[in-house]
This record gives C-alpha cells, sequence and structure tokens, in this order.
C-alpha cells in the first residue's frame, strides 16, 4: 500500500486492478484546508489519461509488477516468439508492441513489464540500428538534416530520413519516436 | 546545490531584500513594533490540516500566531514578524517545509480593516520593489492596485460548485472544490479576496458580528493564482477557542495525526482579556515569486531544492 505521500511523477500505481503510471503531480494545499494531489494518470494496459485527486490520508494499491529480459527471437503469424535466460520460448501478441515491433530484429534484448504475470509493455534499447533497403536518391550535395524523405528499412516499415542516405547505408533508429538518429554507415 | 545554480538566484534574493525593506518602513512608519517570537515551542495550534515537524521534546512553529496574540494582550497594539515556518509535509510548487512568513497584528481592528492594511501594504511593497503596481506574472499583466475584487465564500460557491458550504459543511467536499473549482475561476489579472468562511473552515477567527452568524470573519487574499494572504478578525471569546481547540484535537485525533499539548499560556491570555484586533498572515516567499515572475517557489528560495 501506498499513501497519497508516496505519490511522484513516475510512481506505478492500481485501481480497481488495472496498473496506472502517474504523468503529472500536483501537491496544493488551500490555507487551513487539507492537502490535496492532483494527479494525471496514465492506464498502462490502455494508454488513456485520466485525473484524479488524492487526499493526504488516502491508501493507494502497489501493482504487482516484474521485469524480465527476453531476446526476440522470431515472428510466427499474429504473435512474437521470444526467449527467456533458460531459452524457453515465450510468445507475444504483436499488438503489445504497436509501431515498434518493425525495429525488432533477432537476438535483439527487450525489457518486458509484467502485471500479475501478464506482459504489458515491451521497451526496447532507445537506439537500434537498421539497413535501408529502399529510398529515392536524395539531390547530390545536399547534407542537410532538415529536410526528410522516405526510407524503407528491412522487414519493410518505413521511417523518414535526411535527404543524403541511400539505399544500403545503415542508420540509427530511436525507438522511442521512431525518428531517424544518425547514419552509422554507408553503402 | 551548485554554486552556478546559486548565482541565478541572486537575483530573487536582491528582490527578497528590497521587499523585506518596504515591508519594514511600511510597518515602521505606521507605528508597528517588529518582534520575535520563539521558532521551537511547546504547543503548536491545533488545526485540522497543519502538522508541526517535531524538534526534540518540541516542535518547530507552524505560524507565530499564538504568541503574538499574547503580546497584544500584554498590550502592544500594534506588532508584525517576519520568519521561518515549518509544516511538515507540503512540498508543492508554491509550498515547501520551511517557509517564511509575515504575520501582523493590530488592536481594535476587524479583518476588513486588515484588508486595508493589506492593500497599502503590498501598494508600497511593489512600487518601492518593482517599480510600479502593475507586474508582470507568469505572461499575463496583473493590476495590483485599485481594484481589489472581494467576493464571499457562499457566493462564488454556489456560482461555480453549485452548493453553499456555509449552509451546510463539507469539509472534504469543500477543498476539494475549492482547489479545482473555485480558485481557478478567480481573476488572473486583478487580486481577489474571497471573505466570510464557514466557521468550521476558520479555527481562529471569530464567527460573524452581523448576520449571518454561520461564517467566520476571515478572507483570503489571491494574487496571480497565488494564495497570498490569510486574515482573521481574531477569536477572543477563551471558552469558545478552548471548546474549539477540544473538537480539533478530537478530530485529530480520530484520523490518527498528532494531538498537540493545549497552549494553556495562550487561553489563560484569553481569559485575562485579548482585546479585538485584526490580523494577517502572509507568505514572503509566493510575494517573490510573484515580483521575479518565478513559477515555482524553489526558484525564490536557494537552498531548497
Amino acid at each position: 500500500m501506498y499513501t497519497a505521500s508516496d505519490l511522484r511523477k513516475g510512481l506505478k500505481i492500481e485501481i480497481d486492478g488495472v496498473p496506472y503510471v502517474v504523468t503529472e503531480f500536483n501537491f496544493v494545499k488551500p490555507g487551513k484546508g487539507q492537502a490535496l494531489y492532483l494527479c494525471k494518470i496514465k492506464n498502462l494496459l490502455t494508454g488513456a489519461v485520466l485525473t484524479r485527486t488524492f487526499r493526504s490520508n488516502d491508501k493507494i494499491d502497489q501493482p504487482r509488477l516484474d521485469h524480465k529480459t527476453l531476446a526476440y527471437s522470431y515472428p510466427d503469424g499474429d504473435r512474437l516468439v521470444f526467449l527467456d535466460e533458460n531459452y524457453e520460448q515465450v510468445y507475444m501478441s504483436t499488438d503489445i508492441m504497436g509501431d515498434a515491433r518493425h525495429f525488432l530484429s533477432e537476438d535483439i534484448s527487450v525489457e518486458v513489464l509484467y502485471h500479475n504475470g501478464r506482459p504489458i509493455e515491451v521497451t526496447l534499447p532507445t537506439f537500434v540500428e537498421k539497413a535501408i533497403v529502399h529510398t529515392e536518391p536524395g539531390a547530390r550535395g545536399n547534407t542537410a538534416t532538415n529536410v526528410l524523405k522516405s526510407a524503407t528499412i528491412e522487414g519493410g516499415y518505413e521511417i523518414q530520413v535526411p535527404l543524403f542516405v541511400n539505399t544500403g547505408d545503415v542508420v540509427k533508429i530511436d525507438t522511442r519516436t521512431g525518428a531517424y538518429a544518425d547514419r552509422v554507415s554507408k553503402r | 546545490m551548485t554554486l552556478r545554480r546559486l548565482r541565478e538566484q541572486t537575483a530573487a534574493l536582491e528582490m527578497r531584500a528590497r521587499i523585506l525593506a518596504a515591508v519594514r518602513g511600511f510597518f515602521s512608519d505606521r507605528g508597528f513594533l517588529e518582534v520575535e517570537t520563539p521558532v521551537r515551542i511547546a504547543a503548536p495550534a491545533l488545526e485540522r490540516y497543519i502538522e508541526a515537524e517535531p524538534s526534540g521534546e518540541a516542535y518547530l512553529r507552524t505560524s507565530p500566531e499564538l504568541h503574538m496574540k499574547r503580546l497584544v494582550a500584554a498590550g502592544l497594539e500594534r506588532i508584525y514578524q517576519i520568519g521561518p515556518c515549518f509544516r511538515r509535509g507540503e512540498r508543492g510548487r508554491a509550498h515547501r517545509p520551511e517557509y517564511t512568513m509575515l504575520e501582523w497584528y493590530r488592536m481594535d481592528a476587524d479583518y476588513l480593516d486588515m484588508l486595508v492594511d493589506a492593500k497599502a501594504l503590498l501598494a508600497r511593497v511593489f512600487e518601492e520593489a518593482c517599480g510600479g503596481t502593475t507586474i508582470r506574472y507568469r505572461g499575463r499583466e496583473i493590476e495590483i492596485m485599485p481594484v481589489w475584487e472581494c467576493r464571499t465564500v457562499a457566493e462564488v460557491f454556489r456560482e461555480r460548485a453549485g452548493w453553499n458550504p456555509v449552509a451546510a459543511f463539507d469539509a472534504d467536499r469543500f477543498d476539494a472544490d475549492l482547489v479545482t473549482k473555485i480558485e481557478p475561476s478567480l481573476s488572473p489579472t486583478r487580486p481577489t479576496v474571497l471573505t466570510d468562511y464557514p466557521v468550521q473552515a476558520a479555527a481562529l477567527a471569530r464567527r460573524r458580528a452581523e448576520p449571518p452568524h454561520e461564517v467566520a470573519e476571515r478572507w483570503e487574499l489571491y494574487l496571480g493564482g497565488l494564495e497570498l494572504a490569510n486574515a482573521f478578525s481574531e477569536l477572543t471569546d477563551p471558552a469558545e477557542q478552548r471548546q474549539r481547540f477540544e473538537a480539533c484535537a478530537a478530530a485529530r485525533a480520530a484520523e490518527g495525526r498528532a494531538v498537540y499539548p493545549m497552549d494553556e499560556a495562550f487561553l489563560a491570555a484569553l481569559e485575562a482579556g485579548l482585546p479585538p484586533c485584526g490580523g494577517v498572515a502572509l507568505g514572503v516567499d509566493r510575494l517573490v515569486m510573484l515580483a521575479t515572475d518565478s513559477d515555482g517557489i524553489e526558484a525564490v528560495r536557494p537552498f531548497d531544492a
């Protein structure tokens, strides 16, 4: 159990069996009145954000959360197959990762968050490297980084890259945003 | 706290010094005596939601109120004090567990007289410390003079929250609505004063002399969204004060909060006769926040992380 005074940005709590993370936190106290904690909390299952006010005497449930590091293996229909530290196969629905699934590659390590034993969030390394399998050639000599064009990475997913990136280059991608970060090697 | 961050905050300290000089000039010109009362005390005022920080066998004061009223009872007609106060667990954009309070008391004055004092004080402080009474705070201009909008608590609650806390008080609902419905609706560009609180929300204030008697003579001043000052016509009736302290002690005990010893010396001063008087408590750090256009209190208290 937490009490309201434990609340802070980033704390994971549970309300009616649903895990939430505190995304905004404000302590307010009207003169002579009681302390109130105005929070925005994000549902870890659906991503929905709601506003919630706690009083200092409120008891707040602590979610049972576990982390596990898994290695990605291969896709299997609408599931993804991972290996745990004992090389046991672990299956997860592709939906859980959203677009981030396109940044997976064999043997990449992911952090999986479990709530009551059920996987609810898969976090990739912040940066991954991917080869560009196709992009239209950019104007020769253009090294600008603020103008972007489409490029297809291995696996068929499309990202935006600067004009100087060519087919066959390997680029670094920020998995939190899906944005191009850097060119790692030229063809 | 790095030296670099401290250097960024020296301007706030300079502003604080200018403000305090203006405050002292104001009170000195009006014949108020600057006093000091103990910071470490045996019996913090019993208020339902104010937590005192223990200090050995004693406590750090949550306000200098009870000692200052004893000085008024002892015959000092006009007094003020600037100093640190402590409230356990209060940490937010405008709260720190240690902060600086200005309090002043005036004999033969009521809460409306104190409002006249407060207005004259702020006019002078902003004139002297900021060069004028129009300030820019969080992207908006605030006209500190001449109009202060006064609204009764009953009126704003009926209008914004759809109920009247004076007729039927509900502490939980009162605080939640005050913070989420009333305060956000107050003018961001001119000072607003909420007056005439339910008696239950004013542990140390006198009941209104004129009807309706269910309200206490208390006001709160808001400036730029910040609650800046609180004032009472002080409760001087020893029997009613003791009964309110006892009710508060019982409520605190029921909620599992610490129950502080009764301040018998203060009650004895009321028995001996505290003349009618008014008092104001004003948050100095918030005043500096307004004068320096600072969003958070940490910007004006350099060693508070």
